[in-house]
């Protein structure tokens, strides 16, 4: 059925507001075959709210390579939400240009960018049902009610609504109105679909369903999908290439696994979690916390003080170790090595890693 | 026997049956209701059928109140006018209403600016009613500052009398009277839609009327049931604006009621203000049927 969804010819919607010779004859839902360098191109974007104060991203640049799927994490107020609004044409750019499939977008309008915002607390017109509300952007173009309703048919069927079509957005549970936002979003065949902290209003469990799903949908379009979040477990779940922000610039933007084997600075070890960062010998390093062990052990590197906090996770211990200087430092063991020796809270304790796990950070 | 006694309640708690609780509860309100507004009405319903001369009413079956007031050209005039009146205002107020209520929601972005417009709005009821119906003559009247200009500019050669003690005059006292909560209720509603709903719809390719049409309609109807409601209840039971603005040359429902009660002539009275209510309660039945409003103002 998805198949189906993909084979779909644009051509049906007899829509043309766009001009012919940017529509491929038989263009495909799926839109990865175009020729450009990059989905999604930031160049050099700086935004002030008021003239002279300061900025809320302070000259950024980002390229998003084809088909990737992009979380810009960062804690509140980093710049990572005006970020994705500038993206969207809901926020004007003070400097710099933006690009989307090697195309300046810099300055038009939501509906020309080739960009699609799937918004946080979804923004359903509560008055229309399912249906009506994913096709309402045909509507706009003045497609006939039975073409808009059949296409808008298989974009619910696309993220497995269709059996809700004929609900109003009051009658639908949280997780199935995102699903409609979705097929709202994409109906509109967006080259980048911009996604404001699509999950935060989802409990734990269906957070984890639905990140899983939002990842398939972008497999199987071919397009790009940019995420806002401040959650790193999302972050590092779903992202090709995590963008990490602080204090309105980009701190780290690389794949998943390069920002958390080797975090550009404290800040980006800190904010991703399970990392220790330690001063070692004049410098500032990082360890990750499964690398780190409970004991003094000869050849490596220790530190000592008191264990102040034991989490058991299941598969593993989470031990707090506070040092003399009130620092926080954690080691994460398995569970079964926790138990053969079974340390207790309020016990001084050595955390020892090895040299070569070191990983130096660069100074902030 | 102190087991046995501590066994028993300590008293016997008399339950009211839930019937008889929720009767009780209601009774204050429905006493007050029927005593003030039923038994008045009742009576009211009665007088109209009774006959009368020109200092008293006698209980003797009358139909000519009833007869007269479906058969003579003079009543059905004053029902037409005060018709045209509802009509002309509604319309006017509407699209004022809406107008306002939308550049105040859409277009102003600054809260305190939106606050200070609106409170700008609601100034002129800072005065009582007479002296706003007063302050009409500077500005409509023969004298009047318009006809002033109108003269000075040499547009007429003698005073434009229509202005004041006119239909037109009562028409713009409404209209200046009626607006606000015309903007307010609406504005309520608009005030309702998140930002986000209006920006996706953008998003999706709508102009600012299909936004206006598929989106912001759709979703005021409750308010705009609750500023026509207003609206037309009080064109309907108005006599104070149009005795003032019309210098009592405009004759409405309402005012023909007030002379006749003036005159003694309660029969024709009753008869006129049953047929009034009937009327109101209709179109309040018909626009709460329109728009649920009991969901606008529970959230």
């Amino acid at each position: 059925m998805k198949l189906a969804l993909l084979k779909t010819p644009d051509t049906d919607l007899k829509v043309s507001p766009v001009p012919k010779d940017t529509a491929p004859a038989t263009p495909k839902l799926k839109q990865a075959t175009q020729s450009h360098r990059f989905d999604a191109e930031i160049v050099s974007v700086t935004k002030r709210y008021a003239p002279l104060g300061a900025p809320a991203v302070d000259n950024i640049s980002l390229r998003i390579p084809r088909n990737s799927y992009c979380c810009l994490l960062g804690p509140s107020g980093c710049g990572k939400s005006t970020t994705l609004r500038m993206l969207a044409g809901h926020e004007d750019v003070s400097e710099g240009a933006i690009l989307i499939h090697d195309r300046e977008i810099t300055t038009l309008p939501p509906v020309e960018r080739g960009t699609s915002m799937m918004f946080q607390d979804y923004a359903l017109f509560p008055h229309l049902t399912a249906l009506d509300n994913v096709a309402f952007s045909l509507k706009v173009r003045g497609v006939a009610q039975i073409e808009r309703r059949a296409k808008a048919r298989e974009y619910l069927e696309l993220v497995q609504m269709d059996h809700l079509a004929e609900r109003l957005p009051n009658q639908m549970s949280g997780g199935q109105q995102q699903r409609v936002a979705l097929a709202r979003s994409l109906i509109t065949r967006p080259k980048v679909l911009l996604l404001d902290e699509p999950l935060s209003a989802l409990d734990p469990f269906l957070r984890i369903r639905m990140r899983a799903e939002l990842k398939r949908i972008q497999k199987e379009l071919g397009i790009s999908f940019i995420h806002v979040t401040h959650s790193q477990d999302e972050a590092l779940a779903l992202a090709d290439l995590i963008v990490v922000m602080n204090d309105a610039v980009i701190m780290q933007a690389a794949p998943a696994r390069e920002v958390f084997e080797t975090p550009t600075n404290a800040f980006v070890a800190k904010f991703l979690g399970g990392h220790n960062v330690i001063q070692s010998k004049g410098r500032e390093v990082s360890v990750r916390a499964d690398q780190c062990h409970l004991g003094a052990r000869p050849g490596m590197n220790s530190l000592s003080g008191k264990i102040s906090m034991i989490e058991y996770q299941g598969t593993n211990v989470r031990i707090t170790v506070t040092t003399a200087e009130n620092e926080d430092m954690t080691v994460l063991m398995p569970a079964l090595t926790y138990f053969d020796h079974a340390p207790e809270i309020g016990e001084t304790a050595q955390m020892s890693w090895e040299a070569s796990d070191e990983h130096a950070l660069a100074p902030m | 026997m102190p087991a046995a006694q501590s066994a028993a309640p300590p008293h016997q708690r008399q339950v009211l049956s839930p019937k008889v609780a929720s009767w009780l509860q209601v009774a204050p309100m429905a006493v007050i209701f029927t005593l003030m507004v039923l038994i008045p009405l009742a009576i009211i319903f009665v007088v109209s059928f009774l006959d009368y001369d020109f200092a008293q009413v006698f209980p003797e079956l009358y139909l000519g109140s009833w007869v007269d007031l479906f058969t003579s050209q003079l009543t059905l005039n004053l029902y037409a006018l005060t018709f045209k009146f509802v009509a002309i205002v509604w319309v006017v107020t509407f699209v004022l209403g809406f107008c306002i209520a939308y550049f105040l929601s859409f277009h102003v972005r600054s809260g305190a600016l939106r606050l200070l417009l609106m409170a700008a709005i609601a100034i002129p009821f800072w005065t009582s009613g007479p002296i706003r119906m007063v302050s009409w003559v500077p500005l409509l009247g023969r004298e009047g500052l318009i006809n002033q200009a109108l003269m000075g500019l040499h547009l007429t050669s003698e005073p434009v009398t229509w202005l004041m003690y006119s239909e037109f005059a009562v028409l713009v006292a409404y209209i200046n009277l009626l607006t606000m909560p015309m903007v307010a209720a609406m504005a309520n509603s608009m005030a309702k839609i998140p930002h986000s709903v209006i920006q996706a719809a953008k998003d999706a390719g709508a102009s600012e009327g299909q936004i206006i049409r598929d989106i912001i309609f759709p979703l005021i109807k409750p308010g705009i049931a609750i500023g026509s409601i207003f609206v037309v209840t009080a064109v309907m039971g108005d006599v104070f604006i149009v005795k003032q603005m019309s210098g009592s040359q405009v004759n409405t429902v309402g005012m023909s009621i007030v002379t006749e009660l003036n005159a003694f002539m309660y029969p024709p009275a009753a008869a006129k203000s049953i047929v009034l209510l009937v009327i109101v309660l209709s179109i309040v039945g018909l626009l709460l049927r329109f728009a649920d409003i009991r969901k606008e103002l529970q959230k």
